[in-house]
C-alpha cells in the first residue's frame, strides 16, 4: 500500500513544485521565504543591513543581496540558505542587475553616483562608471548588449554598452525615475517615474521616449500615484506597475499602453515579482509589511502574507 | 589650449551650419532657415550652456545667541546652493550644462546691493536671495532688476506673497502662513484647540506669531493668552521660576513660541505653568527641513550634505538647495539659460520638482510661492507632515498651507 504513495506524490508534486519567493524586509535586516503554492511563509533567514535589491543567479544557485547599510552585495548559497561571502559592491548598493553572462552584477551605488561592475566568480571590480546623482534602477537587456542605470535625482536614463562598459547615452525622462523594465523582445523599456507620477516607454534603438502612461486613480490624490516597480508579462499581454503609496497596482495593456484596472494592494506597494509560471504575482507592501498575491488571470488578489518589516525586493525561485 | 580647442570647435560648428542652411534654402523656403541660421550666428554653441547664478547673502546682524553651538553656520544657506551646483553639474555634464555659484555676501545693505547691480550688469543669470524684506524691496527695485528670475530662498514674510508678489520673484521659502497652518492643521488633528502664545519683540517674531493668530481664525480655535518676552533677567539660571509666571493664565493645550532668532523659545519646553507642549519655533516646530528626515530617499541627500559640510542640512540650506534644484530643472528641460524662459517655465503646469518629501513640489502661478509639504519636528525627530488628512482643497491640498488665492492681492493673481 504506501509502497505507491510516496511515487505518486512525488509525481504529482514535481510537474506543480512549489516556487519559492524570497523576500528582503528593509528594516529587519532578514528575508522571508514564502511557499508560492501553499501562500505560506517558510522561514526567515538573517542577512546583511538593510536589504533591499535582491536576485537570482540565472542557474538559481545563488542570491545576491544589496545589503545597503553593510555596504556589500552578499551572496547567500540558495542550497543552504547561508551566506557564503560578499562581492565587493562599492558604497551603498540598492539595485542591480546581472548580465545575461551570469557573472557581470551591474549595481548601482546610490550614494556615489557610480555604477560599479563586479564579476561575481573573480569577485572582483571589472569597472565603475560615473552616472547621474543616486543611481537606482538597473537592468541588463535580454541580448547582453545594453545595461541601463536610472538616476533619481538627475532624471535620466544612462545606457551603459555592456561591451566597453562605458556610458554612451542618457534618456531624460520625468522625476525621479525608479525602475527600468526590457520587454521580452529587448526592443522596447518601460521606465518609471516615481515623482512624475508617469510611466514612459522608451525605444531601444532611438533611445527616445515615444509613450507615457499615465495614471488616475479616483479618490487619490494625483501626487500620490507614485509608479515605482514593473513587470511585463511574457505572453507580451499586461504591464503590471506598483503605484507606491496610492497602494494599487496598475494592470496596463502592454500593446495599446491602455490603464485596464488598478489592484488595491498594501500600503506603499514598491516591487514586483511573477511566480507559478507567471500565474500568480507577488508585490512588496513596505508600510503594511506584507506580499499581496495577486492572481494574473483574474487579476484579482488573492491573498495577503504578513512578512517582515519594510519589505523593499522580492525575487523567485522556480 | 582650451580656448584654441573651443575655436576649432565653433569654427567647425559654423561650417556644418552653413551647410545645413545652405541645404535648408535648396529644401524649403527661406523663412525656415532664418531660425536656424540664428541660432547659428549666436556666440555660444547651441548645446553647451553655462549657468552663472548669484547668491545674495546678507550678513546677520542679529543678536547672537550665547552659545557657540546655537549660532548660525557661517555657510548657513549658502551650503545648501553649493550641494544643488555639485548635483547640477552631475547632471549636467550629461548635457553639457554647466553651473556655478557666485556668492555675494556683506552686512551693509548698500554695498551688497552695490555688489549686485555691479554683477547683474555682466550677468544674465538668476539670483538667489537670502536677504531681509528691506534689501528685497531694494534689489527689487534696480533697473538691471527687470526680467530677471530672482529665487528667494530664506525670506518667509508674506507680503511678498500676498501684496508684493510680482513677476520674476518666486519662493523656495515657506511663508510664515505656511508654517502656522501647518502647526495649526496638526493642533486641530490633535484637537489642541486652545493656545497660549508667547512671543518675542523682533519684527519676524511678531510676523510669526500674527500666522499662529491668523491660523487660530482659520480654523476656530481659541487663543486664551498672547505674552511677549522682555529680556528682563537672564534665564540661564532662573527659567524654572520665570517661565512659570509668564505662561500662568487661562487653560490651554499647548504653548506656541515665536522666537525666530532663537534667543529664549528653548526654555519653555517642561517649565510651562501648566503640563503642556510647546510647538512653534522651538518644541516641535513647522520647518520645511530638519536634520531628522529620512524618508523618501532623503538620507542621500542628508548624507550627502553632512560628507560636505560637517553639520546638518538645516531649513535655509534646505530652501538653497531647491532654489538651484528649480533653475537647473529649468534649464535641463528648456535647453535654455534665459531668464523669462526659465520663469515661464517654472510657473507653468509642466515644471515639478523630486524634493524628498513624499510627492512633487510646483509653484503657485498665482504669487511665485514653491508649493510643498510641512514637516513637523521635535529636536530629535520628526512628528508628522502637513497639510494633515481631512484639509480639503479643490485643486490641491498642499494649498491649504498660506495664504490661497482667493486672498492674495497682488496683480500676479488678479490675470
Amino acid at each position: 500500500m504506501k509502497s505507491w504513495i510516496l511515487p505518486a506524490m512525488m509525481m504529482a508534486a514535481s510537474p506543480a513544485m512549489a516556487d519559492i519567493a524570497y523576500v528582503s524586509n528593509e528594516k529587519d535586516d532578514t528575508l522571508t521565504l514564502i511557499d508560492t503554492d501553499a501562500l505560506e511563509v517558510l522561514q526567515t533567514i538573517d542577512v546583511g543591513m538593510r536589504p533591499r535589491g535582491i536576485i537570482f543567479s540565472h542557474d538559481y544557485k545563488y542570491l545576491y543581496i544589496c545589503a545597503s547599510d553593510s555596504d556589500a552585495v552578499q551572496v547567500l548559497d540558495v542550497a543552504t540558505n547561508k551566506i557564503i561571502h560578499n562581492l565587493p559592491s562599492g558604497e551603498d548598493p540598492e539595485q542591480f542587475a546581472l548580465h545575461p553572462n551570469n557573472h557581470h552584477l551591474y549595481i548601482a551605488n546610490e550614494d556615489d553616483a557610480v555604477v560599479t561592475v563586479v564579476d561575481t566568480e573573480k569577485r572582483d571590480v571589472v569597472a565603475q562608471i560615473d552616472v547621474g546623482v543616486e543611481p537606482e534602477g538597473m537592468a541588463a537587456s535580454p541580448d547582453g548588449k545594453w545595461v541601463i542605470n536610472t538616476s533619481e535625482t538627475t532624471n535620466m536614463l544612462h545606457w551603459i554598452d555592456a561591451s566597453t562598459q562605458e556610458l554612451v547615452d542618457n534618456t531624460l525622462v520625468d522625476q525621479r525615475p525608479r525602475h527600468v523594465e526590457f520587454t521580452k523582445d529587448g526592443k522596447t523599456v518601460w521606465s518609471s517615474s516615481e515623482i512624475g507620477g508617469t510611466v514612459s516607454i522608451v525605444d531601444v534603438a532611438s533611445k527616445a521616449i515615444t509613450h507615457t502612461i499615465n495614471f488616475k486613480i479616483p479618490g487619490v490624490h494625483r501626487d500620490k500615484i507614485q509608479p515605482v516597480g514593473v513587470k511585463l508579462t511574457n505572453n507580451g499581454k499586461y504591464a503590471f506597475v506598483a503605484l507606491g503609496p496610492a497602494n494599487h497596482v496598475a494592470v496596463v495593456d502592454a500593446k495599446t499602453y491602455e490603464v485596464l484596472d488598478y489592484l488595491l494592494v498594501g500600503r506603499r506597494v514598491w516591487m514586483l515579482e511573477f511566480a507559478n509560471d507567471q500565474k500568480l504575482l507577488l508585490t512588496t507592501n513596505g508600510v503594511s509589511g506584507d506580499v499581496s498575491v495577486i492572481d494574473t488571470d483574474d487579476l484579482k488578489v488573492i491573498k495577503t502574507l504578513k512578512v517582515g518589516r519594510y519589505p523593499w525586493g522580492v525575487a523567485v525561485k522556480p | 589650449m582650451t580656448a584654441l580647442y573651443k575655436k576649432i570647435i565653433a569654427k567647425l560648428a559654423k561650417t556644418l551650419c552653413l551647410r545645413a542652411a545652405k541645404h535648408c534654402c535648396k529644401r524649403s523656403r527661406l523663412f525656415l532657415s532664418l531660425p536656424l541660421l540664428m541660432l547659428c550666428l549666436s556666440p555660444v554653441h547651441a548645446n553647451e550652456l553655462t549657468i552663472n547664478i548669484a547668491y545674495v547673502m546678507q550678513s546677520s546682524s542679529k543678536p547672537s545667541p550665547s552659545l557657540a553651538l546655537f549660532k548660525t553656520p557661517e555657510n548657513n544657506g549658502v551650503a545648501g546652493a553649493e550641494l544643488g551646483i555639485v548635483d547640477s553639474n552631475t547632471t549636467g555634464k550629461f548635457l553639457n550644462q554647466h553651473y556655478a555659484l557666485q556668492v555675494i555676501d556683506g552686512a551693509d545693505s548698500d554695498e551688497l546691493i552695490e555688489a549686485l547691480n555691479s554683477w547683474l550688469a555682466t550677468n544674465p543669470g538668476p539670483v538667489i536671495l537670502d536677504v531681509s524684506d528691506k534689501v528685497m524691496s531694494a534689489i527689487l527695485a534696480l533697473p538691471e532688476a527687470s526680467n530677471r528670475l530672482f529665487i528667494n530662498a530664506t525670506n518667509k514674510s508674506d507680503r511678498w506673497r500676498v501684496t508684493q508678489c510680482q513677476a520674476g520673484l518666486v519662493h523656495t521659502a515657506p511663508s510664515y502662513a505656511m508654517l502656522g497652518d501647518a502647526l495649526g492643521q496638526f493642533l486641530m488633528a490633535r484637537r489642541w484647540r486652545e493656545w497660549f502664545i508667547v512671543e518675542g519683540s523682533s519684527e519676524a517674531d511678531k510676523a510669526m506669531a500674527n500666522a499662529y493668530v491668523r491660523s487660530s481664525k482659520r480654523f476656530g480655535t481659541e487663543i486664551t493668552g498672547r505674552r511677549t518676552w522682555t529680556f528682563d533677567t537672564d534665564l540661564r539660571r532662573t527659567s524654572q521660576q520665570e517661565v512659570p509666571a509668564l505662561t500662568q493664565g487661562e487653560d490651554y493645550d499647548v504653548v506656541l513660541v515665536a522666537d525666530a532668532d532663537n534667543l529664549f523659545g528653548f526654555y519653555l519646553p517642561y517649565n510651562t505653568y501648566l503640563p503642556r507642549p510647546v510647538a512653534g519655533t522651538h518644541g516641535m516646530k513647522a520647518a520645511s527641513w530638519h536634520r531628522s528626515i529620512e524618508q523618501w530617499g532623503a538620507l542621500q541627500l542628508q548624507n550627502r550634505f553632512f560628507d560636505t559640510n560637517g553639520r546638518p542640512m538645516n531649513e535655509d540650506d534646505y530652501n538653497a538647495w531647491l532654489a538651484v534644484r528649480a533653475v537647473s530643472e529649468a534649464v535641463t528641460r528648456t535647453k535654455s539659460a534665459n531668464s523669462a524662459t526659465l520663469y515661464q517655465y517654472l510657473m507653468s503646469d509642466k515644471f515639478d520638482l523630486a524634493a524628498f518629501k513624499g510627492r512633487k513640489l510646483t509653484f503657485r502661478n498665482w504669487n511665485g510661492q514653491l508649493r510643498q509639504p510641512i514637516p513637523l519636528v521635535q529636536p530629535e525627530s520628526l512628528v508628522s507632515q502637513s497639510p494633515q488628512q481631512g484639509f480639503l482643497h479643490p485643486n490641491t491640498d498642499l494649498d491649504t498651507l498660506g495664504y490661497d488665492k482667493p486672498e492674495v492681492r497682488c496683480s500676479m493673481a488678479q490675470e
